[in-house]
């Protein structure tokens, strides 16, 4: 049951990316995108990560995406004209990506150590366990994570502003 | 937790490890591809969500939650890089009045 179901989100998740790369329309490209990161969502609720896959779904589906999508609209980028890819790019770039993946897939075959999981305390992955360790272990790295967020918010509102001279 | 401990005792690592590494390729042939800026960069945030997988999944089957965390940080510098990498488009399509990377040649040499 459990195999079945993570079958079903990776061939649902590996099949949003594909169309992703693949669909010349961008809003598609976008809705796919986000199909794939709910399929990702659902890989995290199977490996008991509940906190992950609702920040998941609110900063990426809610978050990104929608920004991404009102980038498009806003810019009309949909309406720019179609521009020839060609074939050789094609082919040169999944093969390329295919070569990558083949040697990843061949490391991993090559040294195939089963891992026996351990087990997990009662609130693994929980909101409450997670919080503690955010605000104890890394609470430096939080903070400088907010100082993060606002250079980018800083500097993405000074790269929009149009010049006045 | 039973289904828990049955979902990591049923699926091994390895899976998990091939289809973010297979994620993690197609985000990488995108890149190769696409011409657009704004697919590349949907393209790097699917290329940062594999590896948020991966993180996930070694977290889960090692019991160390310090691998959520990580992910947790991964997403806040992924949506402060959208960010800039946005406010870049906008700048760029007002000056060439499009978004395709292959007319930023200037310093091409």
């Amino acid at each position: 049951m459990i195999r079945n179901i993570f079958f079903f989100l990776s061939a649902l998740a590996i099949f949003g990316a594909v169309m992703t790369v693949f669909s010349r329309n961008l809003v598609h490209s976008i809705l796919y995108m986000i199909l794939c990161f709910f399929a990702i969502a659902g890989h995290y609720l199977l490996l008991n990560a509940e906190f992950l896959a609702i920040v998941n779904i609110i900063v990426y589906t809610g978050a990104i995406m929608v920004l991404f999508l009102f980038a498009v609209m806003l810019l009309n980028l949909n309406k720019t004209k179609k521009i020839s890819l060609g074939k050789v790019n094609l082919f040169a770039s999944v093969i390329s990506g295919g070569i990558l993946l083949l040697v990843f897939v061949a490391a991993i075959v090559k040294n195939s150590e089963s891992v026996t999981p351990v087990q997990l305390s009662q609130d693994f992955g929980s909101i409450k366990h997670l919080g503690k360790i955010l605000f104890n272990e890394y609470i430096l790295p939080f903070e400088a994570s907010s100082i993060l967020f606002l250079s980018a918010m800083i500097g993405s509102i000074i790269l929009i502003k149009k010049e006045h001279r | 937790m039973e289904e828990l401990q049955s979902t990591l005792q049923t699926v091994p690592l390895n899976w998990y490890i091939v289809v973010s590494l297979t994620l993690f390729c197609i985000g990488t042939v995108g890149i190769l591809y696409r011409r657009n800026a704004i697919a590349i960069i949907m393209c790097i945030e699917l290329m940062l969500n594999s590896v948020n997988l991966l993180l996930t999944a070694f977290s889960a089957y090692n019991g160390n939650s310090d691998g959520q965390v990580f992910v947790f940080f991964i997403m806040v510098v992924a949506a402060a890089e959208v960010t800039v990498g946005l406010a870049l488009i906008v700048v760029m399509y007002r000056n060439v009045n499009s978004a395709d990377v292959s007319l930023l040649n200037k310093l091409k040499w």
